[in-house]
């Protein structure tokens, strides 16, 4: 039997939610709900194809990063909307400038595909990540331990807590 | 059996552990599925990421012809979640640290 463990650099992720598709959407792409989960931060989003998508730090991330003495950019995170297919597809891409190094590396695309089950929605998160080593650390968590934050599975716990039982889950 | 159920059942095994670990390798997070260097059969490996899969730690992707294997750490990031608040996290993943830097020097 011929044997190789074929490399890859894309990431895949997913999380199953007991929310609706819309609920979810919404929390991908509004500002009021993506400061409260994972890195937070305020998504802007033009959602058709060209359309921009940026991301802003929000206040607790700007205060602890300068108590690092690293003074955040204006826009953390800069992309291109490539598909927008409300409330079930979402591909950008995605290009971190928080970091000359990570800025330098090639630009990378996320797709998120939200899928309606029985009673609760699956979020999968696809992260392309060619040319951008050291993107695919942090979204990846091994930099978890030096400040990075969990990546891309920490964010995805961390969003479903938020739906299930947040205190906004009330009032959804 | 609840989601938790089942990701447990699916750790509490050496061999489903090792194509976990196998997956997890640096830069090495797929294997298509004809592809075995494991000394087991392929329907071994085949069964026994089917219950990886269903546990959630393996989302599978196809492209073309290829189904590709993906670890999927979000279950065990809520596993993680339960028990260790982000107050503990340092202090454990302290602990964690230095006992794998001495156990590597003994």
């Amino acid at each position: 039997m011929t044997s190789t463990v074929q490399t890859t650099t894309t990431q895949v992720y997913r999380v199953y939610i007991k929310t609706s598709a819309q609920a979810i959407w919404d929390a991908i792409t509004q500002p009021e709900w993506t400061n409260r989960y994972g890195y937070t931060g305020y998504v802007d989003y033009d959602l058709r194809p060209g359309g921009h998508y940026k991301v802003r730090p929000g206040e607790e991330f700007k205060s602890a990063s300068e108590a690092q003495g690293n003074q955040l950019p204006e826009i953390i995170i800069e992309g291109e909307v490539l598909e927008a297919d409300p409330p079930h597809k979402l591909v950008t891409t995605f290009k971190m400038l928080m970091d000359p190094e990570i800025a330098n590396e090639e630009t990378t695309r996320i797709t998120h595909e939200i899928k309606e089950l029985d009673g609760y929605c699956s979020l999968t998160l696809t992260h392309e990540l060619d040319g951008a080593p050291k993107l695919a650390a942090i979204v990846g968590g091994s930099q978890e331990e030096f400040g990075a934050g969990g990546g891309h599975a920490w964010v995805l716990s961390d969003l479903k807590t938020l739906l299930e039982t947040g205190p906004s889950f009330a009032d959804s | 059996m609840t989601d938790d159920d089942r990701v447990f059942k699916a750790l509490a095994d050496p061999t489903r552990r090792f194509l976990l670990d196998r997956l997890f390798a640096r830069d090495g997070r797929t294997l298509t599925e004809r592809e075995s260097e494991w000394e087991m059969t392929r329907f071994g490996v085949m069964k026994h990421l089917r219950v990886l899969e269903d546990a959630g730690l393996v989302v599978t992707r196809r492209s073309g012809r290829e189904k590709f294997h993906f670890l999927n750490p979000v279950p065990i990031r809520l596993i993680h979640n339960r028990w260790i608040d982000k107050y503990t996290e340092r202090q454990v993943s302290a602990l964690a640290d230095l006992k794998a830097q001495l156990e590597e020097q003994s």
